[in-house]
Formats: structure tokens, sequence, C-alpha cells
């Protein structure tokens, strides 16, 4: 059985008359333990998908109007309001793009990765103790001193990393992470990707990662999709669709990547008129 | 922060004396004086003065004198928290003032604090129901009472509630009954509420429509912050989402405005206490401007800048407390 399974999942913006089809009936699958990745350019469609997979797409103003998701075999949609606060943070866990702005700026961070762990595991005697470990795994320093900081106090590199140890210290079965290093420094974006390649290694979570950029997928996901205008274009293992992409869209993004020790004057622009 | 503090208290001494300067001169060269007004005769059965007492009075209190130099001399006695006698019945200023600011602290104490206590509810409950039914309402009711102004609100209640004429549930004026003296502790605690009801409300309902209205906007900018999302996506209810996580953001506004409302409070009081009768500082500040009484309203005034002074460096404390991204160096 899959651990997630999406199947034509139709998601509307707008008037019902003439509706923004953010999502326009996508189909696919994740298994356990599996890292994929969802590229597609801005507007595409890749976070409204992310966000509904805990239904966190408030609606309105978003209408789901068609399609089923089904995590370990729930059908998420329908799931009550109870179940879905559980199925959040300990079934499927976020990290986003704006570290700087995801953390709650008037609590510690401490404090804020001690709501998740209260909240879904109760059974934890040493709460600290598992604060502070889920900061040294993803390469916090002198966890114990950072634990009483607020969120401002640390860069965003850092505040990533918290945002990641949240995510993991709920132990969850699928980690979306939507641009995890779009808003950060070249250099701080590599540190981010090798920790969550680390983590990727270490544990059996599955993983999301969705970017606008192919130079990050290459040595990551197992498979990719790829998203244009709601729809997903293409889909298949990294290597193969890397070597060979089928879709003139996909072929124009990884044409996009600017290449090592190659040297571009501009960046490639998409030529929609080719495409569709 | 210690250095912050000292600095901030040290400002509040040139902005007094600035705020003391300029009243001191307009009540000083306003057309009119005490003597004119003790002079004309007529109260209390007593003869208008001639011109020769008229001038020995302005002497007396030192009226002739050029106004900057007069108000040296005014800055002195304050150095020595010498206010000075009342020019109207010669009790000194600082005794006048004590006996008065006891009910319009607490006039006013009430009407902050229950403007909050209902405000902060209410923008939140608009917030949450943003663009529904019970938002449109509360913004609508909310707006009406902040277009009342106070008098005409208190003579509104009067007539309804308290003259007698439709319903006669509360009293028209007084701090207590006039039997007060001959009624046991509770009794008298409980007079005294019921005398206080209407004119606490009266200060309160614009405070209170005002600082909701704020409370909405603030709520409504942190629930669409990104951490919100983050709160939920960790699998928070959403009652903690509200409560804590935007509620917690958004006080911080709502909080350090409490110091704009403390002069306007203030302001409402000299009015709501005429009305209503209430000897407390307003009604006092009424009396001794009718009066010309220089040195009272110098007192008051004194009192008043200090409290709003204190009001905003309180506010800015408030500050540092509840957003720990506010340092002061
Ligand atoms: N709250 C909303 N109201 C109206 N339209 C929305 C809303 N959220 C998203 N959309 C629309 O849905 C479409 C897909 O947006 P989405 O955020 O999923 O794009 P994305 O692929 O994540 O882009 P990016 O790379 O910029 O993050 C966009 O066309 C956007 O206009
Ligand atoms: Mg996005």
């Amino acid at each position: 059985m899959a651990l997630l399974h999406v199947e034509n999942l139709g998601i509307h913006f707008g008037p019902p008359e003439d509706p923004v089809r953010a999502v326009d009936g996508i189909s696919f699958e994740m298994a356990a333990g599996e890292t994929m990745a969802l590229v597609g350019e801005s507007g595409s469609g890749k976070s409204v998908t992310a966000l509904a997979l805990t239904r966190l797409l408030a609606s309105p103003p978003a209408r789901y109007v068609s399609g089923r998701i089904e995590f370990e075999g729930r059908d998420v949609l329908r799931l009550p309001e109870r179940e879905l606060r559980a199925l959040r943070g300990s079934g499927i866990a976020y990290v986003f793009q704006e570290p700087s702005s995801s953390l709650n700026p008037v609590f510690t961070i401490g404090y804020q990765i001690r709501e998740a762990i209260d909240l879904h595991r109760p059974e934890i005697r040493d709460v600290t103790g598992e604060i502070v470990r889920a900061l040294d795994t993803v390469g916090i320093r002198e966890p114990e001193k950072r634990l009483n900081d607020y969120p401002h106090q640390l860069s965003g590199g850092m505040q990533q990393r918290v945002m990641i140890a949240m995510a993991l210290a709920c132990r969850p079965r699928l980690l979306v992470a939507d641009e995890p290093t779009t808003a950060l420094d070249v250099t701080i974006q590599k540190q981010i990707m090798d920790l969550l390649k680390a983590l990727k290694q270490q544990s059996n979570m599955a993983i999301l990662l969705i970017t606008h950029n192919f130079g990050l997928v290459a040595d990551f996901a197992d498979r990719v999709l790829v998203m244009f205008q709601g729809r997903i274009v293409e889909s298949g293992p990294t290597a193969e669709v890397l070597r060979n992409p089928q879709h003139l869209y996909t072929r124009a993004l990884i044409e996009c990547v600017p290449k090592l020790g190659q040297k571009q004057r501009r960046l490639k622009v998409i030529d929609y008129a080719g495409i569709n | 922060m210690t250095t912050y503090l000292i600095r901030r208290i040290l400002l509040l001494v040139p902005t007094l004396l600035g705020i003391t300067l300029l009243t001191f001169l307009l009540v000083r060269e306003a057309p009119g004086n005490i003597a004119l007004m003790k002079g004309a005769g007529g109260e209390n059965g007593s003869r208008a003065m001639t011109a020769e007492q008229r001038e020995a009075m302005i002497k007396l209190y030192g009226l002739d004198k050029d106004p900057f130099t007069a108000y040296a001399e005014w800055i002195g006695r304050l150095t020595r928290l010498d206010l000075g006698d009342s020019w109207v019945d010669h009790r000194s200023v600082v005794a006048k003032i004590g006996e008065r600011i006891g009910l319009t602290a607490s006039l006013a104490g009430s009407a902050l604090l229950i403007s909050y206590l209902v405000a902060i509810p209410l923008g939140v409950i608009a917030a949450i129901k943003r663009g529904q039914v019970t938002d449109r309402a509360i913004s609508f009711t909310v707006f009406v009472l902040y277009s009342i102004p106070s008098f005409a609100a208190a003579l509104l209640l009067i007539l309804l509630v308290a003259g007698g004429d439709y319903l006669n549930l509360l009293p028209m004026y007084g701090t207590n009954s006039i039997n007060a003296s001959e009624m046991g502790r509770f009794e008298w605690l409980w007079d005294r509420i019921q005398h206080m009801i209407l004119p606490v409300i009266c200060l309160t309902y614009g405070s209170l429509s005002y600082i909701s209205r704020y409370a909405r906007v603030s709520m409504l900018e942190a629930l669409a912050q990104d951490f919100i999302r983050t709160a939920r996506a960790k699998g928070l209810p959403e009652r903690l989402v509200i409560l804590h996580h935007a509620l917690r953001n958004a006080l911080i506004p709502i909080i350090t405005i409490f110091a704009l409302e403390l002069p306007v409070l203030i302001s409402g009081a000299v009015i709501i206490e005429e009305i209503f009768s209430l000897p407390g500082m307003g009604q006092l500040m009424f009396a001794s401007l009718e009066a010309r009484d220089n040195p009272t309203i110098m007192g008051i005034t004194v009192f008043v800048s200090i409290l709003t002074l204190l009001g905003y460096l309180l506010a800015d404390i408030l500050y540092v407390v509840v957003d720990p991204r506010i340092r002061y160096e």
C-alpha cells in the first residue's frame, strides 16, 4: 500500500463560473521512505498541492472540487477535524520557504518545538532533552543554549534548521519541504540540502521536495514530478527524466539550471509558444 | 535598558517644562483674571470691588509681574514640590488635588480596564468572523458608539434610566446617596458602585470602540502571518492558534496604545464629572478655569502631564516586555 495516494485532485480559487484551476486533476503516489521532487515554475500549483495534503488551505477561498487524498489509508479530505489535527505534524510535517516569518517571533524556538512534542508525543518524559536532541540532529551547536533564543536571534539558515527540527520532532512519515532553500544564500542553501540528504539516509521518512530548481533535484530525489499550470506534465525516475525529458516544458526547466563551469550570460527564458 | 530608562526619565524634565510654560502663559495672558472675576460682585451678595481694591488684588497675586519672571518663580516653588495655594479658597493646591485625585483615578482606571476587557474579545471575534454577519454587526455598533459625543450619551442615559421619566434604575448624580453616612460598609460600597455605573459607561464606550477596532486590525494582521500556518501545520487546535499564537502577537500594539488613551480619558472626565456632579479632578479643573484660579489650573496641569508622560514611558517599557525583538540601547 502506498504511503500517499493522490487521485484526480482538483483545487480551484475564485468564482465557480470562471475558476483559477490552481490544481487541475493531478494524480500521484508516494511509497514510504521515498524521496520525490515536485518541480515547476512559480504559480504552477506546487504549494497548493503541498498544503492540500493536510487540508491546510483554508476553504474558502480554496475549493476542493475533485479527487481524493489518501494518507496511510485515511481519506484526508473527509477526515474529521480532530483526526486531521493528529495527522498534521505527526503524519505529514512541513518546512516552508520563509524561515524568518514561519517561526512565531514572540516564542522561543525551544517552546515552539516543545508545543509539537507535547501535542503528538505526550509519552515523552524528558521533553527538554528531546528538544535538545532535535536541535542537535539538525546541526545546531550548543543546543542547550539556543533553546531559549527567539527566532530573530538566529540567522536565516539557523532558523530553517529549527523549522526542520520542529518538523522532525514529531517523527512524521512524510516531510513536505516547500522550497526550503529559496530564501537563503547559496552557501546556506547547500548546507540545508546536505542536511536534508543526511536525514533522508538516517530515517525511513518520505520526503516531498518542492522546488523550481532542477539543479537541486538530480542527486536528491528518487522520482520527480513536473507540474505546469496545475497539471502534472511529466513524471518518472529522476535520472531518466533528466536524461531524456519528454515534455518541452521539462526540457526548458532543465535548461534553466545554470551549469557549473559554464559561463552563461543570460538565463534561458522559457518559450511558452511551443508548450502544450 | 537601564541607561535608556534614565535617559527617558531625564527627557521628561524638558518636556514638562515646555508643557507648563505654554499653559502658564496661556492661562495668564488670556483675557480676564481672578481679580475681575471676584471684583464683579453679586456672588453671595458681596459688593463690587473698588478700583483700588482690584489693583491691590492684582499685586497680591503677582499678576502685574512680567509673565516669564512669574513662571520662573512658580518653577522655583515647584522644585520644592510647592504648588502654592488656590486663589479661590486659599487652600493648598496639593491638598485640593489630593482629595479629588482618587475619584478621577478610579473613574479613568475602571474605564480603561473595562475598555480593554470588552474591546479585545470584540476585536478578536470580529477578526475571526471577518466579513460575516457577526463582524459587520460589531463593526457597525462600535462605529455608531464611537461617533456619539459623551455628553450626549450622558444626557440620554440620564433621561432613559436615571431621570424617572422612563426608568428609574440608577442615581442621576453625585458619588453617594444623601444617607450614605448611615450605611454599613457593603451597603455604602454598593451605593457608590450604583452611582459610578453611568459615569463609567460614558467614559468607557469611546475608548472601547476605538480599542476594539484597533484589536480587530492587529488580530487580522497576525492571523495573516506565515507562523499561523506553521502553528496549524503542527496540528495545534484552532483555539490555540488564535488565542495563543495570533493573539499574543496582536496584543503588542494593542497594549501600548493605552498610553494614548490616558489623556483622552482625563479630558473625558472633565465633562463627565461636571455632568454627573462628581467631585473629581475634572470638575476641579472646570471650576478653576471658570474662576481663573491659576495656581490650581497649573497644579492640575502638572499632575496630568506627569501622568501622561509616565503613561508613555510605561508603554515603551511594556513594549520590551511583550515583544522579544525590541531592545532599547
Ligand atoms: N489564496 C489564494 N487565492 C487565490 N488564488 C490562489 C491562492 N493561493 C494560490 N492561488 C493561485 O494558485 C496558483 C498556484 O499557486 P501556488 O502557490 O501553488 O504556486 P507555486 O507553484 O507554489 O509557485 P511558487 O514557486 O511561486 O511558490 C497560482 O496561480 C495562484 O494565483
Ligand atoms: Mg509555492
